[in-house]
């Protein structure tokens, strides 16, 4: 009921967001007290409250998080009932791939970062003997490093808006290896894993829904919710399935005319390489082109660049946006580029720790100035994210005690990435009426479902979208939360999932028949 | 260029936090000519040399790789079988065992059992449910009323849980917030951000920054003359910048003020560990509220804050904190869960912090002597130099300070002579930004200016942290009073002082 209740107050504001006289107050009339009539199950109690769900703001109910939204909230209801009602269930465990959470599925961290840390936090243990018979002598050397650069040695004490300095030098330059290009670490703003990022760009460029940002489609809903928030209105660019999720310049050309015409001020693109939920590894080429055309255009780009550890094809490579755009020639005078990072992506898969950054080229001192300001209210990111960050972007060296099971714990764990999305690929397509691109990268397979009229009608009848239906379905018969690919957004008419790689090597197998087996009752169950 | 000061998003030009603003700026600038500064513009400990309590330290680095180094592959058989026996193969390792106490090693497993995936998986959005278990027992047992682990939402320090609970009251700008002036300027920033009103309401100097419910009143009926619906009101106690302390009677009227006004209270009460006078010991908004018992206990809205970056803990660097919500609907509740679900969760190590927080070492616990010791003297020591600090502002010419009853600040009043005035008007500054930017040349002392926190026109204040380390503070107090006795001697003239 709630959702429904939801659902249209939704409606309503949409259809006055359609209208374009007295939004604001016809936004605010739909939601305010007085019109408690729109919402048959009030009660009277609630009515009388300083704050309900009817006069609190109505960007908060727009917005959505599919990663985390209704299915997930039913797979911790079985999770629950599984541990007293285990005979009720035909299967023993719920299996979430439905968030890149590594750690949680049991992937083990990287000892180096870990040992650094352990260090860091509790800075006794560098005064003990013992610690030597513990931890690595790099470790103990590097926790020294960071631990100078740390003003007072403080590791409990707020830092610098930005993040340490002397952890911020090192991300530059990380960022310089990687790129060739110079990396300024008065760029970086470190903050609590990249979403905060991403929030406090949005909150930069919208003022109202007038700003518009260009947002693949599908996307991950971490843009269209904090767009949703900050009162925005999303663009959206179509990413082609047929050519492996491309990215086509003319799509973009199209969807910002449209908006224009629409009186929409697009602001930024936002680029997701590789991309989720689609996996896709963008070309140098493709890059190039989306620079022009940001350029050209006077876009802000905001590279998601989270997953750019993460790809699993030998004839595809990461290139980061500022070195796409730097060696064009292009500096900071021609582009306004923002590039995201990540500690819970990647080999290491830190997202507890909630660690990331910002690299911010290519804006006006002014700007920056505000981006600081905003940054400081939260007065700073947690310090363990921060020296996480610092870690991964300048991980051991040939030749440093820790260099070789450092290395061979990061390609045991890409390796399997790749094993395990090549796996996961193949049987997909194998599925009667499903199809599916490989994983170039990142850590998703995003199949396409050609679901049956007869299930679309069920899925009508039980007020969901197909693709839920048939999630929910897949949930309740085999313990695998996957995410409804509703939740990115597809093209209309289309119907997708998103399901991770994540689960460990010796469960793949089992999660394969699984799925198997519920896709066929499925089909036979509603084939046409 | 694709973004320009000219084309931000106003709300965000709007927006101000002094507490690193132009003073800080400025301060961190001499800090790299390698002049020695005194940060007392943060409520920082650490940086000032507090030391962390170890317990929860030596937990926290437990929880980070020794038991990895163990060769412990699968976490959860783990915490099965350490369930079985206090005395685990950890202890047998010698190493372990020489450096780690038992009970920290116990609380380590402990905290791993309840996290699904150690400390690099996220968490519920919410928080970890095992510790918002633990919060809420702490919660029932300094108020003696039951608290709902479903109700408390774990988030990275206690300033992410303001901006998520007024961005769902907020609307637009015909939505007012009551805040007090002088206040912490994350209200005002946030409310800037998200484009609603600040309602102020003036503490009153006069009465040790007493809140007189008669200038709630006003203020509410001012703005609601303006058309701004007033919807929550903020109350920090302790105060901060102000350091005075509610009395339960006071808070009674405050309540009952928001239940006749139908407004959320949003109790600020991260320095409740923070108390330096016995008169008023703190008392929660949580238990006058349910003490007051119905229709209040039943109507009044009510989010409490609270974190592990301030108290004896002062861990500012992990950003961990909690907020309660009473009387809050359920549909409310989702969505605010929703929001917080955007940002996936808070980050767990914070989460840990704050469950050792509110469940520290009990007697008898082996590492229960040096926590009780450690964070007594810790507090011991904020009493005394609160005073001293108190003390040695009311000797300055043209300065007065009432008594940091809790939390971490000193907000001296200072009196500015026409002089002074008329230099600052000269040098385009703000008065007392001005005083306070020739204290940090003069002095290195990086204070915050009053005009950064609100304060009423025409009256001058600073604020500063008394957490210089205690053998530092007669020190810092000498060279404030030279810096004070000569500037007022430089600007005092004929005109006499200036009487507001």
């Amino acid at each position: 009921m709630r959702r429904f209740v939801i659902g249209q107050a939704k409606n309503l504001i949409d259809q006055t967001r359609r209208r374009p006289q007295h939004n604001n107050l016809n936004l605010l009339s739909i939601l305010h007290p007085s019109s408690s009539r729109f919402f048959s199950d009030m009660s009277a109690s609630d009515s009388s409250l300083p704050v309900t769900i009817d006069s609190i703001n109505p960007n908060v109910l727009k917005c959505e998080y599919a990663v985390r939204g209704e299915i997930v909230n039913i797979a911790q209801k079985l999770q629950d009932d599984l541990k007293t009602n285990k005979d009720a269930y035909p299967f023993d465990e719920i299996i979430y791939c439905n968030i890149g959470n590594p750690q949680s599925l049991g992937q083990q961290p990287i000892t180096f970062f870990r040992e650094v840390l352990a260090l860091c936090s509790h800075t006794a243990l560098l005064d003990r003997d013992e610690a030597h018979a513990l931890f690595s002598a790099d470790s103990i050397a590097r926790a020294w490093k960071i631990l100078d650069q740390i003003p007072g040695k403080a590791t409990g004490a707020y830092s610098h808006s930005q993040g340490i300095k002397g952890l911020r030098d090192a991300i530059a330059a990380g960022i310089e290896a990687r790129d060739g290009f110079p990396a300024d670490p008065n760029d970086i703003f470190m903050t609590d894993g990249a979403s905060p990022g991403v929030h406090m760009m949005m909150q930069l460029l919208i003022s109202s829904e007038k700003d518009g940002i260009l947002c693949p489609i599908p996307q991950y809903p971490l843009y269209s919710a904090s767009i949703a928030l900050h009162g925005g209105s999303l663009v959206p660019y179509y990413l082609d399935e047929a050519s492996g999720w491309g990215l086509e310049i003319s799509e973009l050309k199209k969807q910002l005319a449209d908006a224009k015409s629409k009186g929409i001020t697009v602001r930024a693109l936002a680029v997701i390489n590789p991309g989720n939920p689609t996996g896709q590894v963008l070309s140098e080429e493709n890059q190039r082109d989306i620079v022009d055309f940001c350029k050209k255009e006077g876009l802000v780009l905001l590279a998601d660049e989270v997953y750019q550890e993460n790809v699993y094809v030998p004839d595809k490579k990461f290139h980061s946006f500022k070195k796409v755009a730097r060696s064009m020639g292009y500096g900071e005078k021609d582009i306004s580029l923002v590039s995201f990072q990540s500690i819970s992506k990647g080999y290491y898969g830190e997202c507890g720790k909630r660690g990331g950054y910002m690299e911010v080229t290519g804006f006006t001192s002014d700007v920056r100035e505000q981006i600081y300001k905003v940054a400081s209210v939260n007065l700073c990111s947690n310090i363990s994210g921060q020296i996480l960050a610092s870690l991964v972007m300048s991980p051991p060296k040939p030749g440093d005690e820790s260099y070789e099971s450092y290395i061979a714990e990061k390609e045991g764990i890409l390796s399997s990435m790749a094993k395990r999305a090549k796996t996961l690929e193949e049987a997909l397509n194998k599925l009667e009426g499903i199809t599916c691109n490989r994983a170039e990268g990142a850590m998703y397979l995003f199949p396409c479902i050609n679901l049956p009229k007869k299930a679309i009608a069920a899925a009508e009848a039980a007020k969901t979208s197909p693709d839920t239906f048939y999630c929910k379905r897949l949930l309740n018969a085999t313990g695998v939360v996957v995410v409804p690919g509703s939740g990115f957004r597809q093209v209309p008419g289309t119907w997708h999932f998103r399901c991770t790689i994540l689960p460990q090597e010796d469960k793949i197998p089992a999660i394969v028949n699984r799925l198997t087996e519920f896709h066929k009752s499925f089909m036979d169950e509603f084939r046409d | 260029m694709a973004l320009e000061y000219e084309s931000l998003n106003e709300n965000v030009k709007k927006c101000q936090y002094a507490v690193r603003g132009e003073l800080y700026l400025r301060a961190s600038e001499l800090q790299k000519e390698g002049k020695k500064i005194i940060f007392t513009n943060v409520g920082n400990p650490h940086a000032l040399g507090q030391k962390p309590l170890t317990f929860p330290r030596q937990v926290y680095s437990i929880l980070q790789s020794i038991l990895e180094r163990l060769d412990i592959k699968n976490k959860n058989e783990l915490v099965q079988v350490v369930a079985l026996c206090q005395a685990p193969f950890l202890l047998e390792d010698p190493n372990v065992g020489m450096i780690f106490p038992a009970d920290a090693i116990a609380r380590a497993k402990h905290y791993l059992s309840l996290t699904s995936g150690g400390l690099g998986a996220y968490s519920d959005s919410r928080g970890i449910p095992g510790v918002r278990k633990e919060v809420a027992e702490f919660i029932q047992r300094r108020d003696g009323y039951p608290s709902d682990p479903e109700l408390i939402f774990l988030t990275d320090g206690a300033s992410k849980g303001v901006m998520q609970i007024l961005n769902c009251v907020i609307r637009g700008e015909g939505d007012g917030i009551l805040v007090p002036v002088p206040q912490y300027p994350l209200y005002s920033a946030t409310i800037s951000l998200l484009g609603g009103s600040l309602v102020p309401y003036y503490l009153d100097e006069s009465e040790n920054w007493g809140l007189d419910v008669n200038n709630l009143r006003q203020s509410v009926a001012q703005a609601r003359s303006q058309g701004i619906s007033v919807r929550a009101m903020v109350i920090i106690n302790p105060g901060n910048p102000t350091g005075q302390c509610l009395s339960e009677a006071n808070l009674r009227e405050i309540l009952r003020f928001c239940y006749n006004e139908k407004l959320v209270l949003l109790g600020d009460e991260v320095y409740q560990q923070n108390i330096y006078q016995d008169e008023r010991p703190f008392i929660s908004s949580k238990k006058v509220l349910m003490d007051m018992g119905s229709p209040f206990s039943k109507e009044v809205q009510l989010v409490s804050f609270h974190t592990v970056s301030k108290g004896y803990w002062g861990e500012c660097g992990q950003r961990g904190g909690y907020f309660e919500m009473t009387n809050i609907p359920p549909r409310v509740v989702e969505e605010i869960y929703k929001v917080a679900s955007i940002a996936l969760s808070p980050n767990v190590s914070a989460q840990i912090f704050m469950g050792l927080m509110v469940s520290p070492p009990k007697p008898g616990d082996i590492s229960y002597d040096q926590f009780a010791r450690e964070s007594k003297g810790i507090l011991e020591s904020l009493r005394r130099r609160a005073k001293i600090m108190t003390d040695g502002f009311n000797s300055c010419k043209n300065v007065v300070c009432n008594f940091t009853e809790g939390a971490m600040y000193s907000f001296p009043q200072i009196k500015l002579p026409p002089g002074a005035l008329q230099a600052a008007k000269q040098a385009g500054k703000v008065p007392d930004v001005f005083y306070c930017l020739k204290l940090l040349e003069a002095t290195g002392i990086s204070t915050v200016p009053g005009s950064g926190f609100g304060q009423k026109e025409g009256v001058f204040h600073l604020r500063t942290t008394i957490l210089p380390a205690e053998e530092e503070m007669p020190e810092i107090m000498d060279s404030f009073k030279k810096f004070n006795d000569e500037f007022m001697t430089q600007y005092e003239n004929n005109f006499g002082y200036s009487r507001m």
